[in-house]
């Protein structure tokens, strides 16, 4: 096969293009599918709470992501600051994962416990009531609007064809767990619980 | 649990073979493409195609400098697949990891400021507030872990209590505000409304607030001294002073955890209130701990 016979034929040519493009995914990802330390829980995790995918979807609602990360890298500078570095089993329950790009604000991978609900609490209704310096913007709606969780046991479900290990008792109990509560109690929730299944500084 | 851990060897030999596969196969390509063809113009001629009418290609080759680069990226591939995990579970003989680099990072760390934190450590709390640099450290400290909550002049918020005076919920002793740092606290004031009714909880309030030296109506402050004498005062003590043992606070002076206007006291007694300070010991250790109650005493000196 001639360089002409390629440069001639586009379909051809992209045929090749794809082919070569392909070789970097197939040997950097796909193993990542079959790979024990990205597949398989770390010891302790266990799924969100029915109130706690609640929040987390709040959480993604409110676009969190886009200001702060879920990802603790593996430095001093990161790990004296946030706790210990995130490992990718604390993340296979995340459908899809909150890591996050960019970080105006903290990162919060391991925010759980770090604060008291309190503290969350006035937090989100205005950042700077105690934190003078923050450029957070406020949520004080979570506080006044009540969750009826009348979609929380199709969510769980929807996470159990993911290969979330929820019981039938998690699915029939969802809505109970969930109405009645705030968003913000959701969302404190949701945040409460993250990275609590490494407790350790390293 | 090992990084290279597959659920299937043929997932070791499938990342090596794309590996190394991908390498030859850019060393033929380089190989393939200069090689001289039959019927090819000579080096210095135009290829004989035209474009656009009159754009013509001279048949050169690359330059040397960049057909030398690629084959230095090959090399260096190759030496740094031998070097560094590049080869499914091979782990290179330089067994890096980034854990193993960030281990090293922790060790250098550790025996360049652990030192300085144990020769803290050995001092008495009491002692070091006094030394200007040891409390200069502390406030460093603070302002990483501390700040969030009690502010960065540690004078606290609505529900965070203030640091820099000497007014303590559980006590200002050197030990004890260690211990606070490093085992956290847990407020427990419960909800009443239930207990008091609407007018039950009107009459504590008016008594809580003549107790702290302010007027209140005489009559619900009456009856509501017959109540804090009831429900109250296993925790607030009689005379309303509090008990630093549970961390109940002291309801005779004008300091107030989260504000003393008759709204906000009637709010902690018909809803209650959970105050917590989180537990630092895993996250912070006993030597910054140590550090961090000094500067706090001494703020409260």
């Amino acid at each position: 096969m001639s360089h002409e016979v390629v440069e001639k034929n586009v379909g051809l040519l992209a045929l090749l293009v794809v082919l070569v493009i392909t070789i970097g995914g197939l040997a950097e990802i796909v193993p990542l599918f079959f790979l024990k330390s990205t597949t398989e829980p770390v010891a302790g995790l266990s799924p969100y709470t029915a109130l706690q995918l609640e929040g987390r979807d709040i959480y993604i609602r409110e676009g969190c992501y886009v200001c702060h990360s879920q990802m603790i890298r593996p430095f001093r500078a990161e790990t004296e600051r946030y706790g210990h570095y995130s490992v990718a089993g604390e993340f296979v329950y995340d459908h899809p994962f909150q890591w996050g790009s960019k970080r105006t604000g903290p990162d919060l991978a391991r925010v759980g416990g770090r604060y008291s609900d309190d503290w969350h609490r006035v937090h989100l209704l205005n950042p700077r009531d105690v934190v003078p310096e923050s450029n957070m913007p406020g949520f004080p709606w979570l506080e006044t609007t009540v969750l009826d969780g009348e979609l929380s046991a199709k969510k769980l479900e929807t996470m159990r064809t993911l290969g979330v290990p929820y019981t039938d008792a998690d699915i029939a109990g969802a809505k109970a767990a969930v109405a009645g509560n705030t968003e913000m109690d959701a969302l404190i929730a949701y945040l409460q619980n993250l990275g609590t299944a490494i407790k350790t500084r390293r | 649990m090992s990084d290279f851990e597959f659920s299937s060897e043929f997932w070791n030999w499938w990342v090596i073979g794309l590996t190394l596969g991908n390498i030859l196969a850019c060393w033929w390509l380089i190989a393939w493409t200069s090689k001289k063809r039959a019927g090819e113009s000579a080096v210095g001629e135009t290829t004989g195609h035209s474009w656009d009418e009159s754009l013509q290609e001279y048949n050169n080759p690359l330059p040397r400098w960049w057909l030398w680069l690629f084959h230095i990226t090959l090399v260096f591939s190759l030496i740094y697949i031998v070097l560094y995990p590049g080869l499914g579970k091979f782990t290179g003989v330089w067994d890096w990891t980034q854990e193993s680099q960030y281990d090293q990072e922790i060790k250098d760390a550790q025996e360049r400021f652990d030192p300085i934190f144990a020769a803290y450590a050995q001092r008495p709390i009491p002692e070091l507030a006094q030394d200007a640099q040891a409390v200069k450290a502390g406030q460093r400290l603070y302002l990483n872990y501390c700040a969030t909550c009690h502010g960065s002049d540690a004078h606290g918020g609505p529900g965070f209590p203030n640091l820099s005076d000497n007014v303590w919920l559980y006590g200002g002793e050197p030990d004890t505000i260690k211990t606070s740092i490093l085992d956290g606290r847990q407020g427990m004031m419960p909800a009443w409304q239930d207990a008091l009714g609407d007018a039950g909880v009107d009459e504590v309030t008016a008594y809580v607030i003549s107790i702290s030296g302010r007027e209140a109506d005489p009559v619900k402050a009456e009856a509501g001294k017959a109540r804090f004498d009831m429900m109250c005062v296993a925790c607030h003590a009689a005379d309303g002073t509090g008990n630093p043992a549970l961390g109940a606070p002291n309801l005779t002076d004008a300091d107030w955890l989260y504000g003393g206007s008759p709204g906000v006291i009637r709010h902690s007694i018909a809803k209650g209130r959970n105050g917590q300070m989180p537990s630092h010991r895993e996250f912070l250790g006993e030597d910054k701990a140590h550090l961090l109650a000094a500067y706090l005493y001494s703020l409260s000196q």
